[in-house]
Parts: C-alpha cells; structure tokens; sequence
C-alpha cells in the first residue's frame, strides 16, 4: 500500500519542485479552520503539533502556543477529532502528528495509534522518544499503518545516523540548528551537505526545519531539501492575525519554496 | 564506586540496576531529543572511564575530604529521641558540609567529569537553590562559568541563595514558562543544552534525567549511606532498623538507602511532600499521588491528569516542589524494598521548629518532612528500635520563609 506520504514526495518529485511543510498547534485559536485552509494555502504536508505542558525542545512562541491550546481544553482526543474533521474533505495531504511522549504513553501506544489511523493520520513525530526507545511505539504505528517519523540533527555524526535511519519510514525531519524551535536557522550550504548524507542513508525524502521564519529563508533551504517545514512562524501569525493573517503568510512561504531551484 | 559486585553475592540483587540501556527495570532509559543523544552517549563513556580511573577517585577522595570536610558525622539526636518517646534517633548530618547541604557530593563529581571532559560550561537546574549554590561553588572553584536556571517563584521564595550564587559568579536566569518552578527550570536548562550542545556540560541535580545521570548522581550520593552504614556499625555495632530520608527528585534517598539495599532488615523509608495534603490534589508526592509516565529524559512516576499532561507540584519546600521522582525510586516502590510515605507543609513547619528548639540544629525544610515520619516511626519501633535519618540540608536558606509564613517581619 502506498500511503500519502509517500505518494505526495513521489509527486513533488516528478514536479521536480521541493515541498512546503505548515506546522500548526492544535487547539490555539480556530485550529480547525485553519487545518482545513491549509492545502489550499500551499502546503504540501502538515505538522499537526499536540500541546503538551513541558514542551522543552521549543522555544518560546511554541511553548506559549501549546499552553493557550491547553488552557482552551484542546486534549489528544480533541486532535484527532480534529484531523477526523479535516479528512472529510482533504483525502491526500499527509498529516503528521507532533509532540511530546507523555500523552502518547499516557493513552497507550496501540491505542493511539489505533485512534491516529482512524483519524486519518499518516505520520507522528515524537520529540523526545529518540530510536534507542522507541521499539514499542514502532510497533503500534506500524500495526495501524502509520510513519514513525525520525529527527537527524548536526550533532547526529556518520556512525549515529545508522541507528537515526534504521527501521525509520515516511521522510526524515533534518533539525537545521542545534537548538529549540523558532532560534535561528542553519546555513543553507551545511544543510545542503546533511541533507545529501542523511538521504543517501535513509533513502527517504528528507525535510528541513527549525528556524525558517522568511520567504528567503525557505527558499534558501528547500533548494538543498525535499521540502522545508516551517512552524513557529506560524504559529505566530496565527495568534497575532488569526486564520487569514496564518494562511497568508503559508501561501507567502509555499510559494517561496515552491519556486526555489532544486 | 556504584555496586557492580556480582548479582549472586547479594540477597536480593535491586543494587544491581540499571541495566545497559539505563533501566531500572521498566523505569529510566533515556527519553531525550536526538540533538542530545550524542551528548548522552559521549556522557556516560566518560563516566564508566572515569569510575575506573584511580586518579579520578583519588581526586574526588581528596576535595570530598578537605574541601567539602567528609565524612560527616552521624549525630545521636537524643532530644528529639526522648521528645517522641521511642526508637533512638541518629542523625547523618550530611547538612554540615561545605555550602549547607547533600547537593555537593553529587556537584564535585560532575564538575570533575565535565572538567575531565573538557567541557568549558556548566548549567544546572535549582528549587530550592541548594543544588544551585552546590553547582556554583564548584564551578567557582574551578574556574569554570556557570548558568543556574530557575524558576521565577523560587527565585522570590529563595533570595538568600539566589544573592549567594551570583556571589559565587555563576549567572542566574530566572525562569517565566509554566509555573516557575523546578521542573520548569529542568526544561529551561535542557534547552540551552540542546542549544550548546558541544561545549556545555549539564550538572542535573538529582537522580532523574536521562541515563547516565540517574545512577551517575546516585553513585555521587551514595557516600552519604555507605559512611553511614560504617560508622552505625563502628559506633553501635548494628545496622538501623530504618534509613529515612526525605524526597524531592530523590538524590539524598538514594545516596542514602543504595549502600542498604542488600540489607534486608534494614527498612528504606522515603518521604515525599504532601504539600496541603495528598487528598487536596496540591502535593508533591509523585509515588502517592501520581503513575508512571516519561518526561525529563525518564520514565517514571509522574503527577499527571487523564490526557497525560503534567500536573504543577506544590510543597512549601522548594526543594521537593517537582511532579517527578528518580526512576529508581520508581523501581523500588514497586519491588516492594522501600516505603514510601508523606508529610505535609503544616507537618514540615512544626518539625522545623522542634528540631531547632531540642537540638539546636535548624534543619532545612526538605528534611524537616522526613522528621515528621521518623517520629510516627520512634513510637512504632519502641525503645529498643534504631532510626538513621540523613539530615540532608540545613535551614539557614529557609528562615526568611519560615518568618514570613509564622508571620514575623525580619
């Protein structure tokens, strides 16, 4: 079976054109809405973050994110009503869930996983399960057709990436910096160079993000990637400038990205 | 340094976790983001290095001793043995080291490491700023820079040793997100490290995080139990009926009860925080009160709600103000090997004041709960009963607080 994921990489390719990738917060303001606009805004694939209260790999506009979607009642069921709602009309973009681990082993590996493929969940990425231990989420995932999406950073040397791409599927999320979410990006040419080696590793499309806030920015780095996420930002103009104001700038950057040369 | 002796020597085998992959049985691990994978890896390669490194521990012995001033002495507290009318009570004054308190013995180790390591940084967490001082002390006198995070409401309740810190030169950085507590501060710190990955080295303060550090700062703390294990059978001749400490993240528990674990008639009591009391949901008793979860690097007990999201701990000592507990804690509750029970804020502040009044020692308020349970403890053991209860800090830190709370202006 191919799944969405892979379907949307194999179509960008053959367009030969780099993907865009739209993070957003489930439950910060009129989530739904702005899920929904999001394909017709630009973007290729979606990061659907799951607000957990000690988010401690993102910086700041992420962590105040979450804990406004908390305070408004969003929960992991409210997620994936909310990716249910979104399937009833959008049936090809890949949604990908991202978060943390505490909520996912809270509600139980296979019970997540079970609740993600009803959803109409194509991916999770899980920040703080690195693959040393993440034999039993795989597992689950795996049973309900879902990616279990790795991270590869700069610090992620030759002899790790082996461990980063064994038993990984979907694409790899390169993390472009060391750093939290929304901090500064890393330079484009030493992306490109990760990027080379983590493809040739995994043999998986690989996205770049973390810190890509500008038009400029994302097209410097999807040139050296499959596509390039971008998440704070965001997230950002969606609290300051509601649905409009977020669907803007993700037409802005998709189309930046969409017409960088690869 | 740890007790790797094989597991057949011993009646029982707990002191033998964790295993290779950091697990105390289904608690621990290393639950962090790639981008410190390396880094834990690389940590805990130079940790096993430095364990066998005789001059390593030759130089750990000699700052432990003229530096710190170990051993500490163990203290017959025959006062507050004669006010709860019970077993003999005898303190490890582990309160009577250099800086004030257990934190150092696991500071000195780490800053040895990260010095051996080449590491040109060191951050660390604090509560209640014992861990803080302990960090910054030792930084100082290696002439290492050093950045304490912590959490803006500690940072209020703390003001004598947030001054004593900056004293010491290290950079403190008070702490905004969440609620401004301790676990807050953990997050904070972790997020410079994944930032400054290369050259930083993270003193995590108690025996949680991601392996190494939970047997790693165990190892550190575990001076504490053996010293007094040995001078209990030096000077009465007979192991405790108890060992009894207080519990935040669990640094001075396991320093004290990992040289007792293979004593089997030796209880190992732990006392968490019950804040206002476990019942009003406004506590610190992660074990009591909370189920097993992953955060900070580890699995294991957490105060969490029905969706798994992390519940704000509350204890009137900032020192045990935290939702989690050390993973092997977690592995020992439910092995059965030691108890675990609770005191709360009320009980803290009145045993704060009878130890100073009986024994003219002002215990720190972390401690303070564990003397609430030792007395429960003196009555049902009896005359004849021996309670060792590791004094793990002192009270200076805490009398701004205590008068305020007593209402008294200073």
């Amino acid at each position: 079976m191919t799944n969405r994921i892979t379907t949307r990489f194999n179509e960008l390719e053959a367009y030969g054109r780099p993907g865009f990738v739209a993070y957003m917060m489930a439950g910060d303001g009129d989530s739904q809405a702005l899920l929904n606009a999001l394909p017709e805004a630009g973007a290729d694939v979606i990061e659907l973050g799951m607000p957990f209260t000690d988010p401690m790999a993102d910086g700041p506009s992420i962590q105040a994110s979450a804990l406004r979607a908390l305070d408004a009642g969003m929960t992991l069921k409210g997620v994936f009503d909310q990716a249910a709602k979104f399937r009833e009309h959008d049936t090809d973009t890949p949604l990908v869930l991202m978060g943390y681990a505490n909520p996912i082993h809270h509600m139980g590996f296979e019970n997540f996983a079970r609740q993600a493929e009803k959803a109409g969940v194509d991916g999770l990425i899980c920040v703080d399960i690195p693959p040393e231990e993440d034999s039993e989420l795989r597992t689950a995932l795996e049973a309900h057709g879902i990616a279990l999406i790795r991270l590869a950073t700069p610090t992620t040397d030759d002899k790790r990436l082996e461990t980063v791409v064994e038993n990984t599927s979907g694409f790899v999320y390169y993390v472009s910096t060391t750093g939290v979410t929304g901090a500064a990006s890393g330079m484009a040419q030493e992306v490109g160079a990760a990027v080379s080696r983590v493809k040739s590793a995994s043999g998986l499309p690989v996205v770049v993000g973390f810190g890509v806030r500008t038009p400029e920015q994302a097209a410097a780095i999807a040139a050296e990637a499959d596509a390039v996420v971008v998440g704070s930002a965001i997230v950002d103009a969606m609290h300051e400038g509601g649905v409009a104001a977020a669907t803007e700038l993700v037409h802005t950057l998709s189309q930046a990205a969409h017409g960088a040369k690869k | 340094m740890s007790d790797t002796a094989s597991a057949d020597t011993r009646p029982n085998a707990l002191s033998a976790w964790p295993d290779a992959r950091g697990r105390f049985g289904d608690y621990g691990g290393r639950f962090v983001a790639e981008t410190l994978m390396p880094n834990i890896l690389e940590l805990e390669a130079a940790y096993e290095d430095a364990k066998r490194d005789v001059n390593f521990q030759r130089e750990m012995e000699e700052f432990l001793r003229d530096y710190v001033g170990k051993p500490s002495p163990i203290y017959f507290a025959e006062r507050l043995t004669e006010n709860f009318g019970g077993a003999k009570i005898w303190l490890k004054r582990d309160e009577l080291n250099h800086t004030g308190s257990h934190k150092i013995n696991n500071c000195l180790g780490q800053v040895l490491l990260a010095k051996r390591m080449g590491k040109t940084r060191i951050i660390a967490e604090t509560g209640a700023g014992q861990h803080g001082v302990a960090t910054a002390t030792v930084a100082a006198r290696f002439g290492i820079p050093c950045t304490v995070f912590m959490g803006a409401t500690d940072v209020e309740r703390q003001a004598p040793n947030v001054f004593r810190m900056k004293l010491l030169g290290a950079e403190v950085i008070p702490v905004t997100s969440g609620t401004g507590t301790l676990k807050d501060a953990m997050n904070e710190a972790l997020r410079d490290w994944v930032t400054n990955v290369s050259d930083t080295f993270y003193v995590i303060g108690t025996v949680a995080g991601p392996h190494p550090y939970p047997a790693m700062v165990r190892d550190f703390q575990s001076i504490i139990g053996r010293e007094a294990r040995a001078q209990m059978l030096d000077r009465l001749g007979r192991l405790p009926d108890a060992a009894v400490a207080c519990i935040g993240g669990g640094s001075n528990a396991m320093g004290l009860f990992h040289p007792f674990i293979e004593d089997e008639n030796v209880r190992l009591i732990g006392v968490e925080a019950a804040g206002h009391g476990i019942e009003t949901g406004k506590h610190a008793a992660s074990l009591k009160g909370g189920e097993p979860g992953i955060l900070h690097g580890n699995k294991t007990y957490l105060l969490q709600d029905k969706d798994g999201q992390i519940i704000d701990a509350h204890s009137i000592s900032a020192g045990l103000d935290y939702p989690g507990i050390g993973p092997e804690h977690a592995f020992l509750h439910d092995a059965k090997r030691a108890e675990y029970v609770s005191a709360t804020d009320e009980e803290a502040m009145e045993m704060f004041q009878l130890c100073t009044k009986l024994e003219g020692i002002i215990p720190a308020l972390e401690p303070a709960h564990a003397l609430a349970r030792v007395r429960d403890l003196a009555k049902e053991l009896g005359p004849d009963g021996l309670i060792l209860m590791n004094m793990c800090g002192r009270g200076d830190k805490d009398v701004p607080q205590v008068a305020e709370m007593l209402g008294v202006k200073l």
